[in-house]
């Protein structure tokens, strides 16, 4: 391939601390080979392609922590093609995909399968999950070690919760010693058990059963102390309430080290959006009240969350057109994850830089992937977007298998205009 | 003239009734007052009428039902209405069919009316958008039960002459309880003052959000109250760890002669039954003519349900 030159741009990876005006030049190889300011074009081959940004704003692609695939069992809502296709038109480039597929991702020879599937089907960067615990089922913990070795990048039990806590302590204890990734949904099944949505006003109104913030808050609480016996890699999936963020500010204050995500939809939308039992808005953890989520915006913006993930869950419509309490639960958002996210930026509750740190460098630490930044050598995974173009969210227009959105007909301001992966151009508008 | 005559019928969309949530007052009123109409009529001789004749009525029920039931289906038939009542409980849906898909399958029949009690919270509301005729809601999951309400109210007039000013209180199981739901939104639209009374653990957290006091003691509950709604206590509530046990249950939340003389002098008694006799009320003031008004209601749901019918037919 050409050597790149992308000019005119404004150049934002909180990786370097960086936001400015200027050039990134990808050479031949598909790497990022300088940037900054000072980048002379006629220093560069005349053979180099120069691509002009016309000052917008030019970040490492998106690091999506949290989404799923519907390979294998489930192609009829998502396959890698199709997840492909979305995620990059939504400026990700690497996504973390979960193991509850049919059969579950909690064995080798899945693995296996998996990523050359991944690889033969899937123009993104892919980072396989498995399961945490052998079947889902809560009780055997998971080939670890070997799974880790064969291409494993974490362990989640995806919307499921180690209920035993002598199992967990023992998979903590574990984990600690061969240092893998713990990704915990913080659920307490008793307390939450048949519930749909947010307990309060709006689930005595609909008459369903509500999920108490206590559920999550107890399970993370456990876990925590849980963590000061055995140092994990330890991460939670997605935190829901003004309650949990005030139990992780508690551990964070006393330098534990875990890292927490927060799912966009969270950040972007309330249990009063749910309205006439709109079954697209049921969602895991739930929407919670408006103070919720203002307070997790706050959590994004003081650091007590570190990643900001699409939890991504295409379900088909026939899954949907349910009553609410039979309805399946999630929402597709990897392509419209920076976009929403960016809502943020306009309404100056978050920082341009907060809002990509989150989407970027933040969770590449975590998985410690050399993804997420536009360091010098570092793979060309590039997202260029717009911050200001209006446009309304079509279900229609969405390019995921499954059109499950929990913001149809919102209005959003910016835009993806293209997205790179390894210097070559993959989406543009 | 052909474009004119279709404006008129987008605008004539079938209107549901799907919960007093969604009721104005006016509207509410206008039941409640047709209903009067035929309480007459059902205590004559001849009871039939044809307002509803060549209309198809499915009552679809997801859920075991007497009363409200047979209430349905005597209303309708007293209308002239074709009246189908399909007991879905051991039906379809347990071949896999989804509700949706069985809407569909009784839309293509062209029926009216389909009166529908699910399981579901919010199952009505579905239904009516699948369907092009009217959806009346005789109770869904825990959240509304709109007929029960309107016949309560109805009650409460004819003996009381007026809702507006009464103070009501409203006793039980209030989480699990769709009448409950109903009859608060219903009777704080009509203006009286409604009192909730359960244990803890079967009160909603932010009743209050609902408009009324809630309150724990009958005794402070029961206060000056004019109406006592009590409410039927399912038997698994014991099993979920909800109470102790149904004698404790009677002992502070049963309603008896003792603590019916913390609410007004007159103050009268109701319950959407099937009730449990020792259990949420006690047997000899359930039957007391004087001060129950148990027969009464069931006597004006079909008076309240032919009221609906009538007014929600298109």
């Amino acid at each position: 391939m050409k050597e790149k030159i992308f000019i005119n741009a404004r150049i934002i990876d909180p990786s370097q601390q960086i936001d400015e005006n200027g050039s990134l030049v990808v050479d031949v190889n598909g790497k990022v080979k300088e940037l900054g300011k000072n980048i002379k074009k006629s220093k560069f081959s005349t053979n180099a392609e120069v691509i002009d940004v016309k000052n917008n704003i030019l970040i490492p692609g998106i690091v999506d922590m949290k989404a799923f695939v519907g390979e294998p069992g489930f192609e009829y809502k998502e396959n890698f093609r199709t997840l492909s296709q979305a995620a990059l038109a939504g400026g990700v480039t690497s996504v973390v995909t979960m193991p509850n597929t049919k059969p579950l991702i909690d064995n080798v020879s899945m693995v296996d399968f998996i990523i050359r599937r991944g690889r033969d089907k899937a123009s993104i960067n892919l980072f396989p999950c498995a399961t945490l615990t052998k079947h889902m089922e809560g009780k055997l913990m998971s080939e670890f070690g070997l799974l880790s070795t064969r291409g494993i990048i974490g362990f989640s039990d995806v919307k499921r919760t180690v209920q035993n806590t002598e199992t967990m302590a023992r998979i903590m204890d574990y984990a600690s010693d061969i240092g893998v990734l713990i990704m915990q949904h913080a659920e307490d099944y008793e307390l939450s058990k048949n519930g749909c949505i947010n307990d309060g006003e709006i689930s005595n109104r609909l008459g369903l059963q509500g999920i108490s913030p206590v559920a999550e808050k107890i399970s993370i609480e456990r876990d925590l102390t849980l963590l000061d016996e055995f140092p994990c890699r330890y991460h939670i999936n997605q935190i829901s309430s003004k309650q949990s963020l005030d139990v992780i500010k508690k551990n964070k204050d006393e330098n534990k080290l875990f890292s927490v995500g927060v799912s966009i939809n969270n950040l972007a939308l309330n249990e009063n959006d749910i309205g006439d039992f709109k079954t697209f808005l049921k969602l895991s953890p739930p929407l919670r009240t408006e103070d919720d989520r203002r307070a997790l915006i706050e959590g994004v913006k003081t650091g007590l969350i570190d990643v900001i993930v699409s939890d991504h869950t295409p379900e088909d419509e026939e899954s949907k057109r349910l009553p609410f309490a039979q309805a399946a639960t999630g929402a597709v958002g990897v392509e419209t994850l920076l976009p929403l996210a960016l809502e943020m930026y306009h309404n100056e509750t978050l920082s341009l830089n907060k809002i990509i740190e989150t989407l970027t460098i933040n969770p590449s630490k975590i998985l410690k992937i050399d993804k997420g930044t536009l360091e010098k050598g570092a793979a060309a995974d590039i997202c260029i977007f717009d911050l200001e173009t209006p446009w309304v969210v079509k279900a229609g227009n969405l390019k995921s298998k499954s059109k499950n959105t929990a913001i149809e007909n919102r209005k959003l301001q910016g835009k993806i205009l293209m997205t790179f992966l390894n210097g070559e151009l993959v989406f543009s508008q | 003239m052909a474009v004119s005559k279709k404006t008129s019928a987008v605008k004539n969309l079938p209107k549901h009734l799907l919960g007093i949530q969604n009721l104005s007052i006016l509207e509410a009123k206008k039941i409640l007052n047709e209903a009067k109409e035929f309480i007459k009529l059902n205590r004559s001789k001849s009871k039939k009428l044809d307002i509803l004749r060549g209309k198809t009525q499915i009552n679809l029920f997801f859920e075991p039902s007497t009363r409200t039931q047979s209430s349905f289906d005597l209303a309708g038939k007293r209308l002239g209405a074709d009246v189908m009542t399909m007991n879905m409980v051991n039906s379809a849906l347990k071949k896999g069919e989804t509700l949706i898909d069985t809407a569909m399958t009784l839309n293509a029949m062209h029926p009216d009316l389909i009166v529908i009690r699910h399981q579901d919270s919010g199952a009505p509301n579905l239904l009516s958008q699948k369907v092009n005729c009217t959806v009346i809601n005789a109770g869904d999951g825990r959240r509304e039960h709109p007929t029960q309400a309107l016949l309560d109210a109805l009650t409460i007039i004819n003996r009381k002459g007026k809702i507006e000013g009464l103070k009501i209180a409203i006793c039980g199981d209030i989480l699990h309880s769709r009448v409950a739901r109903s009859n608060i939104y219903l009777m704080n639209m009509l203006g009286a003052e409604v009192n909730v009374i359960a244990p803890k653990t079967l009160m909603p957290k932010s009743i209050e959000r609902l408009g009324v006091k809630a309150f724990t003691d009958m005794k402070k509950g029961l206060d000056a109250c004019d109406i006592v709604m009590m409410l039927r206590l399912q038997n698994e509530r014991m099993q979920g760890s909800f109470l102790p046990s149904k004698r404790e249950y009677y002992e502070y939340f049963g309603l008896t002669p003792e603590k019916l003389k913390y609410a007004s002098k007159d103050a009268l008694i109701m319950h959407p039954g099937p009730m449990n006799r020792g259990v949420e009320i006690d047997t000899k003031l359930a039957d007391d003519i004087n001060v129950s008004l148990i027969k009464e209601q069931v006597e004006l749901g079909v008076a309240v349900r032919m009221a609906c019918l009538k007014i929600y037919c298109k």
